[in-house]
């Protein structure tokens, strides 16, 4: 299988989105994500950064960038000014983890979520063998690592559950970027390396 | 410094003999522009950039002039062949405001119905009548649409206003270190500025020309008042500290710290040059910029009037207009769905930091100008 642009959780995103969609992507980087995104799916697409060289490649990328902290919410946007509010890869680098959640589903009708599953069994087994995970989903050492969160798929499904947020799809992925096709929770949180949420809430 | 000077310029004057209606409800009957081009407008017209300047700015953007070799354009670092705004890509218009005293119709031009300088007399001109009179010298240049119209502070203001005034003759707004209008302590500051002009014995109620003196006491005081609000606390601190002319105390009121010593110099330079009453109009000007007060308030109603896409800019150390302002445009474009980017860009220069050279600053403005489709 190969994988638009190396991220297998922008394909599963990508189906996500309607043509002529309006799409927020925080912590964009060079806003790879939304130039494919304008590209195969025409949507109107803005993207929120902190960082100076990711602001400066997503203007050279002709991309809708706004420079922020997440940590201190989204202000600038109108509540449900979007149809999808993109967290990817990002989520555990965030410390207000509720308060983005939150903030995703006031601009937001629905918030897509991926991050790195640290319950996956590579993970355990390098904690059980002596060392912090290092692998394609999560591939920093521990003393350069941005993330601030560790959790695993179920953790967020109960934090879900606590905030009364509702999961209308998921899709978790091997570390291959593979589709795991297993329906057994526990077993699942084993096997993905990395998970992909489509989240609502009633209003 | 990347890129190169676009080299000797000559300004050119256009003269305008259609009355212009000013906000304030009086008419200018006929007025002249100074303005300046730089690089060549191509045959589709489409590829004119409009730079419009701050309070003590003018016409004389970029370059210099032949027998001036001193004489350096105000943004000269950000424009020229390989600079952002690129000479041989597109066409650049810089002019002299209405009202301002660089050679464009203002206070101390002559009055055709007195035979004398206007003075107190020259009618008090608006941010918007400023982009009226803009667009009829693009009318003259053949410009029906401006690839981008940019400008930092009162200049960024004048980008705003156009966007919104002409939305169909804007296709970039490029916004730098402005807000959508002023705080109260923005226009506090300007009203200290104001009154040290407007005290000065030698002000003679704006009809200073007549008894061939000027008031440089005020404006030395105006300039030195809002030097300090364009610069930032830290970057004084760095340059200046409390470092003394002379080793010790000299218990007066002469110069001794050296901060007090620059401040003095940058009074004096400007007082020598500058209109006082250009400089009571241009604050005025600022104080009433308040495009939302046509919709009650409302900016995101007023932004729905614009059609261009927008490149909004602000500085982190610049507590004249805070990044939090430019947030304030960023935040009704984006509720009006239209393409916006936004930097908030860290330099240590205060307000003054959109006339600095910075690689990353430079490298925003550049990169948002090239992806611009002529």
């Amino acid at each position: 299988m190969t994988h638009t642009l190396g991220r297998p959780d922008f394909e599963v995103i990508a189906g996500w989105v309607e043509p002529g969609h309006r799409v927020l992507d925080l912590g964009c980087g060079d806003g790879t994500l939304l130039k494919h995104l304008i590209e195969t799916r025409g949507v109107h697409g803005v993207g929120v950064e902190i960082d100076d060289a990711n602001i400066l490649a997503a203007i050279k990328n002709g991309i809708n960038i706004i420079q922020g902290n997440l940590e201190r919410g989204l202000d600038e946007f109108a509540d449900q000014a979007f149809d999808h509010v993109v967290l990817s890869r990002t989520l555990q680098t965030v410390r207000h983890t509720e308060g983005i959640l939150r903030e995703m589903l006031r601009v937001g009708r629905e918030a897509v979520v991926s991050f790195p599953n640290f319950a996956y069994w590579k993970n355990l087994r390098s904690v059980l063998d002596g060392r912090m995970p290092v692998s394609e989903d999560l591939p920093y050492q521990w003393y350069d690592s941005p993330n601030v969160r560790f959790f695993t798929l179920l953790d967020f499904e109960a934090l879900c559950e606590q905030m009364g947020l509702i999961i209308r799809e998921r899709h978790v992925l091997d570390e291959d970027g593979n589709i795991v096709h297993n329906t057994d929770n526990r077993e699942i949180n084993f096997l993905g390396s990395l998970a992909v949420y489509r989240l609502t809430q009633n209003r | 410094m990347p890129g190169q000077s676009v080299g000797a310029v000559q300004p050119q004057r256009a003269h305008f003999d259609q009355p212009l209606h000013l906000r304030s409800g009086g008419v200018l009957p006929a007025y002249d522009l100074v303005y300046e081009t730089y690089g060549t407008l191509n045959a589709a017209k489409s590829n004119a950039i409009l730079v419009c300047h701050a309070l003590s700015g003018h016409h004389h953007v970029a370059g210099h002039y032949a027998d001036q070799p001193d004489n350096i354009g105000w943004w000269d670092n950000i424009v020229g062949p390989g600079r952002p705004l690129d000479t041989d890509k597109f066409f650049i218009v810089g002019l002299n405001n209405l009202g301002g005293c660089h050679g464009s119709t203002g206070p101390s031009s002559l009055n055709p119905a007195t035979g004398k300088p206007w003075g107190a007399d020259f009618p008090i001109v608006a941010v918007n009548d400023w982009v009226h009179a803009q667009a009829r010298l693009a009318d003259l240049l053949g410009i029906d649409s401006w690839a981008a119209v940019m400008g930092g502070s009162l200049g960024g203001m004048q980008a705003l206003r156009w966007s919104i005034t002409f939305p169909e003759r804007v296709r970039n707004a490029i916004v730098i270190a402005a807000a959508p209008k002023l705080s109260a302590q923005n226009i506090a500051f300007n009203d200290v500025a104001r009154q040290a002009i407007l005290t000065d014995p030698d002000f003679h109620g704006g009809h200073y020309y007549e008894h061939n003196t000027r008031p440089v006491r005020g404006l030395r005081l105006a300039r030195m008042l809002g030097h300090i609000t364009y610069l930032s606390d830290d970057q004084m601190g760095e340059k200046f500290g409390r470092e003394l002319r002379n080793s010790a105390f000299s218990f007066g009121y002469g110069v001794e710290f050296e901060v007090e010593s620059y401040l003095r110099y940058q009074g004096d330079k400007f007082a020598g040059y500058f209109d006082a009453n250009t400089y009571l109009l241009m604050t005025k000007a600022l104080d009433y910029f308040d495009p939302s007060r046509e919709d009650d308030g409302n900016l995101t109603a007023t932004m729905a009037r614009t059609q261009a896409n927008f490149l909004i800019a602000s500085f982190t150390t610049d507590w004249r207009f805070t990044p939090a302002r430019s947030k304030e445009i960023v935040a009704a474009l984006l509720a009006n769905g239209r393409n916006v980017s936004y930097a908030e860009i860290d330099l240590n220069f205060g307000h003054d930091s959109f006339l600095m050279e910075d690689a990353h600053y430079h490298g925003v403005v550049d990169a948002y100008l090239r992806n611009i489709k002529l």
